[in-house]
């Protein structure tokens, strides 16, 4: 650089041992810079090894489709030429190569797998498959007429086409199921009969569900976070332990205490039914559906709402409510004009902060939830772990994903990362 | 605070409504903690009050759900496992996340937000995406149904709670101490250990602690990534409350709380001796 022509500067500052004062300082900034990054470096790596990873993987799943491409490795390329908008199946040479491809799969027992795929596409592909390739060693030529022998399916255009749109390495099918779209036999995108979409209805009830329970934490936690900010310190710990105490109370407990509280024979039915509120043969049920889900998030969820609004109330001078009142307004006037403005930063952290952790929630919905109360996570791992479509599974979960996200930019923006605290 | 003089009646009548609304709504937050104390000395199999217990009657209590707690295999070996899991993921995460956390605190950090967002999105993530990727994951590289495992993706989940917290301790951090360190002498892993670590301790053991809780109180990882050899606590209570709901769960409760009393009791004498330390006055 034009070091040499500032050295040759009488005026420029030079250290003891000859470096310009600016190059001496601009590489002690970088080398500290680079320390600095050292030492995230570790935490970076391991979480990088142990989350990220993870996670992106199993989010390509959701495009995934190589197991189609993969099996038929010889009919694939054999339908490049065919034409699904005519009106005619594939031709003998297509069905040879499939007889090939059935004989291996069978052989390596790996022809069930892109017949499970193609059944979430077309109903009835995965029995075709299974039937087939039971008996496709038996099979002579012609062979497009000992397949349709086998299957009368394989005779069924409509089959063919599905399977030559599946049949490209990625997939958009999981994305559109996951948001209730779905192609027709060829190949157009359509909107799913109402009865039968179940998964914007569902993001919907997650939405709305997070928003319930965001709005009760909000309400509930206002009078007591503004209660601990105006008391004298000594009383506000006290009653600051009642918020401390579920916050570190384990989740199952306290799920398992809501259980043993709202349940048909549990404690508030029985006082309801002893006070005679209730009749015995009428008792109440709180629980196991979306009521229950409700109640049981609310209380886990309320600290998370009274710890930022507090920590906010308590910068609040209470002189600001007095001088409101001294210059005329009323005690309902000064708390909207004057004090609810100074309070939104806290409300606006702990509100997204309550909204994040509830759509994504899982464990009290699967335990309390009954059918009403479920969420879209229990849904995810419906998917991962009963019926095993972990395509679907992945391609909720990074929508689910994508809203935390667009979430978590807007607490940053609101609140700032750095000024997360706990407890 | 005290009603102001000048309050007329009916602010009067709403100071006292206020303390009671609020009353209610912090009976809301402690009641179910409170009322499982009581249920889980139940001697009958059910989730509520007995007559016998509703009249102080001795017969209506009983200890055995306690004794089918300390004598059952199947939860002796859930907590064995939930304090291996919980403190060696707690020392992986302390250990990266105070680092790391010392990195991020130095003014020369570059991309500090950014840096920081990453760093603490295992926190924000929902369960059960994290659990799913994991499985998968751990079962290809055969972490999957391993100690090991667990304990891995519970120290990824915790470590954000370690960074905010000794993030949070380091703000009050005057770096001139360092300097002054070295140029009395001493090296920087002198430096470390002997001006550094005594002033951030409180930030590092209350990170530890929730690190800890994170791991204790977790259940969808240990499900996913995990079998019945890595039960946890909460993950048999969780198959308990899913299967054969029995009191033993109130009494494994009632353990808990007590355990998150103690927790909370160091968490809180921490914070103030944090807060004293830097001259700021107990809130």
């Amino acid at each position: 650089m034009n070091s040499s022509v500032k050295h040759s500067n009488p005026a420029a500052m030079v250290t003891a041992d000859g470096v310009p004062l600016k190059v001496s300082l601009s590489r002690a900034k970088r080398k500290n810079k680079i320390r600095a990054l050292l030492l995230v470096t570790p935490l970076f790596l391991f979480i990088l090894v142990t989350f990220f990873i993870p996670i992106a993987s199993m989010l390509l799943r959701s495009v995934d489709n190589e197991v189609v491409e993969e099996t038929l490795h010889r009919t694939v390329p054999m339908l490049q030429g065919w034409d699904q908008t005519g009106d005619v199946i594939p031709d003998e040479t297509v069905f040879a190569a499939l007889h090939k491809d059935f004989v291996d799969g069978y052989r390596d027992k790996t022809i069930g797998s892109p017949g499970r795929r193609l059944n979430y596409e077309k109903p009835g592909f995965s029995s075709l498959f299974r039937k087939t390739a039971r008996n496709s060693k038996k099979f002579e030529p012609p062979y497009q007429a000992a397949f349709i022998k086998a299957d009368e399916k394989w005779g069924d255009i409509n089959y063919w086409r599905v399977l030559k749109r599946e049949s490209a390495a990625t997939t958009d099918s999981y994305y559109m199921t996951a948001l209730d779209y779905e192609y027709t036999d060829l190949g157009v995108r359509v909107a799913k009969a109402d009865d039968q979409s179940i998964y914007v209805q569902l993001f919907g009830r997650t939405f709305w569900l997070s928003f319930v329970i965001t709005s009760i934490c909000l309400v509930l936690a206002f009078p007591i976070s503004y209660l601990l900010s105006i008391l004298p310190a000594k009383s506000s710990n006290l009653l600051m332990i009642l918020v401390l105490l579920p916050f570190w109370t384990s989740l199952l407990v306290r799920t398992s205490a809501w259980i043993a509280l709202l349940q048909q024979q549990g404690v508030i039915n029985d006082i309801l039914v002893s006070v005679g509120f209730l009749a015995d043969d009428n008792r109440l049920a709180m629980i196991h559906n979306q009521a229950g889900t409700i109640i049981a998030m609310v209380h886990v969820l309320l600290p998370f709402m009274v710890l930022p609004l507090y920590s906010v109330m308590k910068t609040i001078p209470k002189s600001y409510m007095r001088a409101a009142r001294s210059l005329g307004a009323n005690p309902f006037t000064a708390f909207v004009r004057v004090y609810l403005p100074g309070t939104i930063p806290g409300i606006g952290a702990g509100s997204i902060l309550v909204f994040i952790i509830s759509i994504g929630y899982y464990i009290t919905p699967a335990l309390v939830g009954g059918q009403s109360g479920t969420l879209i996570s229990n849904f995810i791992a419906y998917h991962l772990q009963s019926s095993l479509n972990w395509g679907l599974a992945a391609a909720l979960g990074a929508i689910l994903l994508v809203a935390v996200f667009a979430l978590y930019i807007l607490y940053d923006k609101i609140v700032g990362i750095d000024n997360m605290k706990l407890g | 605070m005290a009603i102001p003089s000048y309050a007329g009646k009916l602010e009067i009548t709403w100071y006292y409504a206020f303390r009671i609304i609020c009353g209610i709504i912090l009976f809301f937050l402690i009641a179910p903690i409170v009322v499982i104390i009581p249920l889980s000395f139940n001697a009958d199999p059910y989730f509520t009050f007995s007559e016998e217990m509703l009249s102080l009657d001795p017969a209506g209590f009983s200890l055995r759900w306690y004794e089918d707690f300390f004598s059952d295999r199947n939860w002796q070996g859930a907590v064995k496992n939930s304090f291996i899991i919980a403190i060696f993921s707690t020392m992986i995460s302390v250990t990266l996340g105070t680092i790391a956390a010392l990195g991020l605190s130095r003014s020369e950090m570059p991309y500090k937000t950014l840096v920081m967002g990453i760093l603490i999105s295992p926190m924000i993530v929902p369960l059960i995406i994290s659990a799913a990727g994991m499985f998968f994951f751990y079962t290809e590289i055969g972490l999957a149904s391993t100690h090991l495992g667990v304990i891995l993706a519970h120290a990824a989940l915790a470590t954000p709670f370690v960074v905010i917290t000794v993030t949070a301790t380091l703000v009050g951090f005057d770096q001139s101490l360092t300097r002054a360190s070295a140029t009395l002498g001493a090296s920087p892993t002198t430096t470390f250990f002997r001006v550094i670590v005594p002033l951030i301790l409180p930030g590092v053991i209350s990170g530890g602690l929730f690190a800890f809780v994170t791991s204790f109180d977790e259940v969808v990882v240990v499900k996913f990534v995990g079998s019945y050899e890595q039960r946890t606590i909460p993950w048999a209570m969780f198959s308990g409350i899913r299967e054969q709901i029995s009191p033993t769960i109130l009494a494994v409760a009632t353990l808990l709380v007590i355990f998150s009393i103690c927790l909370l009791t160091v968490v809180e004498l921490l914070r103030r001796r944090n807060e004293r330390q830097r001259g700021l006055s107990p809130a």
